[in-house]
């Protein structure tokens, strides 16, 4: 099975994806430069985090025009999985493969801590092996996380449950203190309305080994996998 | 040509970057402020001679210059 890690110029999560995610006994990543035009041959996508082309204008807002962002949408729209992480997630927004924005945290502060997320989605393509209220623990690095959307688009996501991972404490509470940027009702990760592109600001890639504090991310991963290879088996 | 584009965070948009101006504004000794909203002033020069300029420029307004999602953007152009 091989995944995808876009690397545009800015990425620096790049290597900790590619390293997370080779951890995985039956998957390998490869790097592709945004200056590629095909994501051919590849089972998932993931666009890492970081500071793309400087955050310039607006977190992601110049990365969505890279070469290679044209061959992640089409993909996405025949069903390909694809995972934004932080300024990956913020580039899904910008191009329009989720709903709504990241903006500046409340705080203004840059915030850089170990976070605790509820899974809200128990069966969701990205979440499926973790379990309905799950608590996964994962970093978080950013100064523009706080999620918004419109009310409109916010009782859609409800809805239609795309919103996968809130914010919590550590016993599970949706609460304001654990709400490390402002984000709306907690919002930590969505999915579009498919189900097949998943945004969150939390990093799975820095969360791969419990010598680093947590080996949650792992989980979101294998989910992933366990995704593709039910695909294949559905095709085959 | 000199175009200068505005954008600024919708209404609905929390701006804390504005809050925290706003806060020192009134303790600097203007208690009279109610609010400020911090937004991106471009000043842009174009060849003038180019066709279909203002259809253009409104494309990118919207595509890259803002997000409308969370943002309004103007274009003034200096008479």
């Amino acid at each position: 099975m091989k995944f995808a890690v876009i690397q545009f110029p800015g990425s620096n999560c790049d290597q900790d994806c590619l390293a997370g995610l080779n951890g995985i006994l039956g998957l390998r990543a490869e790097y592709i430069w945004h200056k590629q035009t095909s994501v051919d041959g590849f089972d998932a996508i993931v666009l890492p985090g970081g500071f793309s082309y400087g955050d310039y204008l607006r977190c992601g807002a110049i990365a969505r025009f890279s070469p290679i962002m044209q061959s992640v949408v089409n993909a996405a729209r025949d069903g390909t999985l694809v995972i934004g992480v932080c300024n990956g997630f913020q580039i899904l927004c910008e191009i329009g493969l989720l709903p709504g924005a990241l903006v500046r945290n409340r705080s203004l502060h840059f915030v850089c801590d170990m976070v605790t997320t509820r899974v809200e989605v128990a069966d969701s393509l990205f979440t499926h092996g973790c379990g309905q209220g799950a608590l996964l623990r994962m970093p978080v690095a950013h100064g523009e996380g706080c999620f918004f959307a419109d009310e409109a688009t916010l009782r859609e996501l409800n809805e239609r449950r795309q919103i996968i991972l809130r914010y919590a404490t550590a016993d599970g509470g949706i609460t304001p203190d654990a709400n490390p940027n402002g984000s709306i009702e907690n919002i930590a990760g969505i999915s579009n309305r498919e189900g097949n592109v998943f945004g969150l600001m939390p990093h799975p890639d820095r969360a791969c080994e419990a010598r680093l504090g947590s080996a949650d991310g792992i989980k979101i991963f294998r989910s992933m996998m366990e995704t593709v290879a039910a695909g294949r088996m559905r095709a085959a | 040509m000199k175009v200068n584009v505005v954008v600024t965070p919708k209404a609905a948009v929390l701006d804390p970057q504005g809050a925290a101006v706003r806060d020192a504004m009134q303790h600097l000794g203007m208690p009279e402020v109610r609010s400020v909203r911090i937004g991106k002033f471009l000043e842009i020069e174009i060849d003038d001679k180019a066709a279909n300029l203002e259809t253009r420029l409104h494309d990118l307004c919207r595509d890259l210059l803002s997000n409308p999602v969370i943002e309004d953007y103007e274009v003034q152009t200096p008479k």
